[in-house]
C-alpha cells in the first residue's frame, strides 16, 4: 500500500479517472471546482478516454449525464449546493428511469443568505430522490465510496444513481494521505457498466414514458424495494472491497466505542473526526460515550441502526441540516427524524443538535458540551447560537 | 423494411386528436430518419399522447426525460455514441414551449457546443398539453387560455419568438423551417439536418385542430393557408444565410384568421380592422424579408365596350 | 405483466390502442376513382393506411379515428367520410 499526500478534491477526481466513465459533464462551484478542473486536465492529457462535455449550467450537466447513461455508458458528475439545487427535477428523473450514476457532492450550504462553507443541507435536501446516499469521514472513504458507489448503483439488483458526499473544503481541499488504488486494481474490482435496458436501434425501447394512476404507484414502490435491495448489495460489495484490499466497507454503519456506551452520539461525515477525538478524550476521563457514525443515509440502515444503539441510555444527533418548521416548537434535523423513527417504541431519548450550518467551526469541546447537554436531557435546538447578534 | 402491418416507425395506437398535425410531423419525421434514430422527446402532446405505459408508439429507440431538458439528454447521448462509436443519429422532438421558452437554457448549450444532433420542433404555437397556453411561438392576437380575448384584451400581445434566426446565430450550419401540409418538403428537411453535421434545426408548423380551433380534416389546408398569406414562411438557413424560401401568390391575413377560432374576437362582435392590419403588416415583412411573394401579371379584365 | 424497471416498454405497444372505436365519421374508399397518388396514406396521422398487394388503398379501421383528412387532401375526391353506424 502506497500511501500519497493529495488534496481530497485531486484524489476524488483520480479515483473518477480509474473508474473510466466514458462521459463527464459538470458544472464549476466552490467547493467542488478543484474535482472538475483535475479531471478536465486528466482528458485533455490523455489519461481517460472521455468526453468531458462543457455545459452551460449544472441542470445540463445531469440532464447529459442520463442521457450518457441512457445510451450505456458509464458516466460521472460533480456538484454541490446551488448546482444540487438546479438538478433537483433531474435528480428525482435518473433515479425513476433507473440509471446508474456516481456524483460527489462537496457538501456545502444552500443559500439565502449565499454561503459556499460546508454543511450538509445540499445532499440531505435531496434524501427523497431516490438516490443512494454515501458520506465519507475521511479523504480515503471518499475515494473508495467512488468505486463501490458505482459498482452498487450499475448492480441490477439496484440500478440507481448514487451520491458520494464529502464536506467541502474540510475533505475537498484538505491534504490527506490516500492509498490510490492502481488501475489494474480498480479494473479488477469495477467490471465495464452492463446497463440493463438501453438506447439502442438494435433493441429499441422506450424510456421514460409516463405512468397512469393504475401503475405510478408500483414504480414507486419498486424504485423504493431497490433502495432496500441496495443494503445487501452494499454490504455484498463492501466486503468484496475488504477482502481485495483490506478496507472493509461492508458495514452501513460504524460504531466507535460503542461497548457499554450510555450516551451514543449519531453523526455524518468529517465531523465524525473530531467526535472521536472527543470521545477518546471523554473516555479518559471514565465517560462511557460512544458514536454510531452513520455512512450510508440512503437506503437508510435503520435496523443496523436500532441494533447499535440498543441499551444506551440517551443519543445526540449532530445534524449538519436543518429540516425548517419541523418539530413544533422545537428544532430538527433530518437525521435525527430517521433516528427517532428507527429507535420509535424504545424508551431511548433522541437529542437534536443542529451544527456547524455554513462552515461553523466545530470544536472537540463542542462535542463535550453537547454531550453534556445531552446528558441534562436538553437539546433539539440550534447548539452554538451567538445569542450576542440575535 | 417490413413493421407492423402498416409499415411505420411510429405506431397506430396513439391517443393523438383525429387530424393532429403534430402527430403527423411526427409520423413523417421518423420516416424521413429511419430506424438508425435515437430520438429524444420533451414533455407535452407528442409525448403524452404517444407513450402511456406501457403503450408506445415509437419503433426506434427513444427517451423522454422533462420538459425543458431534451437537448442536454440529447448532448449526452450523442457524447456516449462517440465514445462507444456507434452510428445512430440523435434526434430531438419538442414542442414550441419546450423549444422557444422553457428549453432555451439547454438548447442555447448543446448547440453552441457543436453536438451532432437534430433537433426538430413541432409548433403547434402553444402549450397544447396543459390546455392551450400562450408561449413563445403563440402568434399575435390569438386567443389562448393564458392570453384570452377579453373586453380589453385582443389575445396574445406578441408576434412569435423568431428562434431559427436564434439558433442560426448560434453558428447551426442548417436551419430550416417547415410545414406538415408540404410532407415531401418537410421529410426533405429533416433528412438534410440529420445529414448536416453539427446542431441543426427544423422547426415545424403543426396545426393543433384542438387548439387553434378547426376541424381536423382541415390540418393540412390551414397550414397551407399559414403559407399562403405569409404568416409563416418555409425557408432554409445554411450557415447563417437564407438559401431556400417558398414563394406563394399573396393572400390576405383574413384568409387564414377567419377559418379559426383563436381568432374568431377579430371577427366578432364587430370586424377589428386595426388588429387585423398590424397582423397584415408581420405578413408582409415576412415576404419583404423573405422574398417569397409571386407577383402575377396583371389580369386582363374583360373588354367593356 | 411484470413491471418494467424504469417505466420503460418494449416498442410499438400502442398498437393494443385500437383507436378505431373513436370514429364518428368512416372514411369509404372507392378504388375506380382512386389515382394510386398515396397522397391518402402519407397525410394520415395515424398512418393506418396501406397499399395492398393489388395496389388498392385501404385504412385500417381498427385505429382509423375518422378525422377526414384523406378524404380532405384526395385529389381524386375519390374518398368520402359517412356517418358510421354502430
Ligand atoms: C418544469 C415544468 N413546467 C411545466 C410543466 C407542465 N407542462 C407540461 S407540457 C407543457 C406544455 C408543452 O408545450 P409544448 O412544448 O408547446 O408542447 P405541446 O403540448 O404544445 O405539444 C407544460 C407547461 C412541466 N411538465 N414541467
Ligand atoms: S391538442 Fe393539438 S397537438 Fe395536442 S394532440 Fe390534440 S391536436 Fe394534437
Ligand atoms: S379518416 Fe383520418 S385516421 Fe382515418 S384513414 Fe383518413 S386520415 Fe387516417
Ligand atoms: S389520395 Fe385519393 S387518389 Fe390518392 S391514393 Fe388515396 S384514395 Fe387514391
Ligand atoms: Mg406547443
Amino acid at each position: 500500500m502506497a500511501l500519497e499526500i493529495m488534496e481530497g478534491s485531486i484524489a476524488v477526481a483520480q479515483a473518477v479517472r480509474r473508474c473510466r466513465p466514458q462521459v463527464i459533464s459538470a458544472y464549476p462551484i466552490t467547493p467542488q471546482t478543484h474535482i472538475v478542473e483535475a479531471l478536465a486536465e486528466i482528458v485533455a492529457n490523455g489519461e481517460l478516454a472521455a468526453d468531458y462535455i462543457t455545459v452551460e449550467s449544472e441542470f445540463s450537466a445531469l440532464s447529459a449525464c442520463e442521457g450518457a447513461v441512457a445510451a450505456g455508458s458509464r458516466a460521472y458528475s460533480a456538484t454541490t449546493s446551488q448546482g444540487l439545487a438546479l438538478m433537483f427535477e433531474v435528480c428525482f428523473n435518473m433515479a425513476g428511469l433507473r440509471l446508474p450514476l456516481v456524483m460527489t457532492i462537496a457538501n456545502r450550504a444552500l443559500g439565502a443568505p449565499l454561503s459556499i462553507w460546508n454543511d450538509q443541507q445540499d445532499s440531505i435536501s435531496l434524501r427523497d430522490s431516490g438516490w443512494l446516499q454515501f458520506y465519507a469521514e475521511d479523504n480515503q472513504e471518499a475515494v473508495d465510496l467512488h468505486y463501490i458507489g458505482y459498482r452498487v448503483a450499475e448492480d441490477h439488483r439496484v440500478l440507481l444513481p448514487a451520491m458520494v458526499c464529502f464536506d467541502g473544503f474540510i475533505l475537498s481541499h484538505t491534504y490527506e494521505p490516500v492509498d490510490m488504488l492502481s488501475q489494474e486494481q480498480v479494473d479488477a474490482f469495477l467490471p465495464p457498466f452492463v446497463p440493463k435496458f438501453m438506447l439502442d436501434a438494435k433493441a429499441p425501447v422506450s424510456m421514460g414514458m409516463y405512468a397512469t394512476p393504475d401503475y405510478y404507484l408500483e414504480f414507486r414502490y419498486e424504485t423504493d424495494q431497490a433502495q432496500k435491495r441496495a443494503i445487501d448489495v452494499i454490504r455484498e460489495v463492501g466486503c468484496e472491497f475488504g477482502e481485495q484490499f483490506g478496507r472493509d466497507y461492508s458495514a452501513l454503519i460504524e460504531s466507535y466505542r460503542m461497548e457499554d456506551a450510555e450516551t451514543a452520539i449519531v453523526a455524518l461525515g468529517s465531523i465524525c473526526g473530531t467526535t472521536k477525538d472527543a470521545i477518546d478524550e471523554m473516555r479518559e476521563e471514565g465517560r462511557k460515550v460512544g458514536l454510531v457514525r452513520i455512512r450510508c443515509f440512503r437506503p437508510f440502515p435503520a435496523e443496523d441502526l436500532k441494533a447499535a444503539l440498543a441499551g444506551v441510555e440517551r443519543v445526540a444527533v449532530l445534524d449538519k441540516n436543518v429540516v425548517l418548521g419541523a418539530g413544533g416548537s422545537t428544532a430538527r434535523g433530518a437525521m435525527a427524524l430517521e433516528v427517532k423513527d428507527a429507535l420509535y417504541g424504545e424508551s431511548i431519548p433522541v437529542l437534536d443538535y443542529i451544527i456547524g450550518l455554513g462552515g461553523r467551526d466545530v470544536r472537540l469541546e463542542d462535542i463535550k458540551k453537547v454531550v453534556a447537554l445531552c446528558e441534562q436531557g436538553e437539546g433539539d435546538r440550534f447548539y452554538g447560537l451567538r445569542t450576542e447578534v440575535l | 423494411m417490413a413493421i407492423g402491418k402498416t409499415c411505420e416507425l411510429f405506431e397506430c395506437g396513439h391517443r393523438a386528436c383525429g387530424g393532429c398535425g403534430a402527430a403527423l410531423a411526427g409520423r413523417l419525421l421518423l420516416k424521413a430518419a429511419g430506424e438508425e434514430t435515437i430520438v429524444v422527446s420533451s414533455t407535452g402532446c407528442m409525448e403524452v399522447f404517444s407513450t402511456p405505459y406501457p403503450e408506445t408508439a415509437w419503433r426506434v429507440p427513444w427517451i423522454h426525460s422533462l420538459f425543458e431538458n431534451a437537448s442536454a439528454v440529447a448532448s449526452g447521448i450523442e457524447s456516449a455514441l462517440k465514445q462507444q462509436g456507434r452510428k445512430e443519429k440523435v434526434v430531438v422532438v419538442a414542442g414550441d414551449g419546450a423549444t422557444l421558452d422553457i428549453g432555451v437554457l439547454c438548447i442555447s448549450g448543446a448547440f453552441e457546443r457543436g453536438h451532432d444532433i437534430t433537433y426538430i420542433c413541432y409548433d403547434n404555437e402553444a402549450y397544447m398539453n396543459t390546455g392551450i397556453q400562450r408561449s413563445g411561438a403563440t402568434p399575435y392576437d390569438a386567443s389562448t387560455t393564458t392570453s384570452p380575448a377579453g373586453k380589453v384584451s385582443m389575445g396574445n400581445r406578441r408576434p412569435k419568438k423568431d428562434m431559427p434566426r436564434i439558433l442560426a446565430a448560434h453558428g447551426s450550419p442548417y436551419v430550416a423551417t417547415a410545414s406538415i401540409a408540404y410532407p415531401a418538403d418537410f421529410m426533405q428537411k429533416v433528412e438534410k439536418a440529420m445529414n448536416t453535421e453539427g446542431p441543426t434545426y427544423v422547426q415545424v408548423h403543426a396545426p393543433c385542430c384542438t387548439g387553434w380551433g378547426f376541424d381536423g380534416s382541415q390540418t393540412l389546408a390551414i397550414g397551407k393557408l399559414a403559407i399562403e398569406t405569409g404568416l409563416w414562411v418555409n425557408y432554409e438557413m445554411v450557415d447563417g444565410e437564407v438559401t431556400k424560401a417558398k414563394k406563394v401568390v399573396k393572400k390576405p391575413v383574413e384568409e387564414y384568421l377567419k377559418e379559426q377560432k383563436r381568432f374568431r374576437h377579430l371577427f366578432k362582435p364587430t370586424l377589428q380592422v386595426e388588429e387585423i392590419a398590424k397582423i397584415q403588416a408581420i405578413a408582409d415583412r415576412n415576404f419583404e424579408r423573405f422574398g417569397t411573394e409571386i407577383k402575377l401579371p396583371p389580369k386582363k379584365d374583360a373588354v367593356v365596350e | 405483466m411484470a413491471l418494467n424497471v424504469g417505466c420503460a416498454a418494449a416498442p410499438g405497444q400502442s398498437r393494443d390502442n385500437k383507436t378505431g372505436s373513436w370514429r364518428v365519421f368512416m372514411p369509404k374508399f372507392d378504388p375506380s376513382a382512386c389515382s394510386k397518388c398515396g397522397m391518402c396514406q402519407l397525410v394520415c396521422p395515424e398512418g393506418c393506411i396501406r397499399e395492398t398487394e393489388e395496389k388498392e388503398f385501404v385504412p385500417d379501421y381498427d385505429y382509423c379515428k375518422g378525422c377526414g383528412l384523406c378524404a380532405e387532401e384526395c385529389p381524386k375526391k375519390a374518398i368520402t367520410m359517412e356517418q358510421e353506424e354502430k
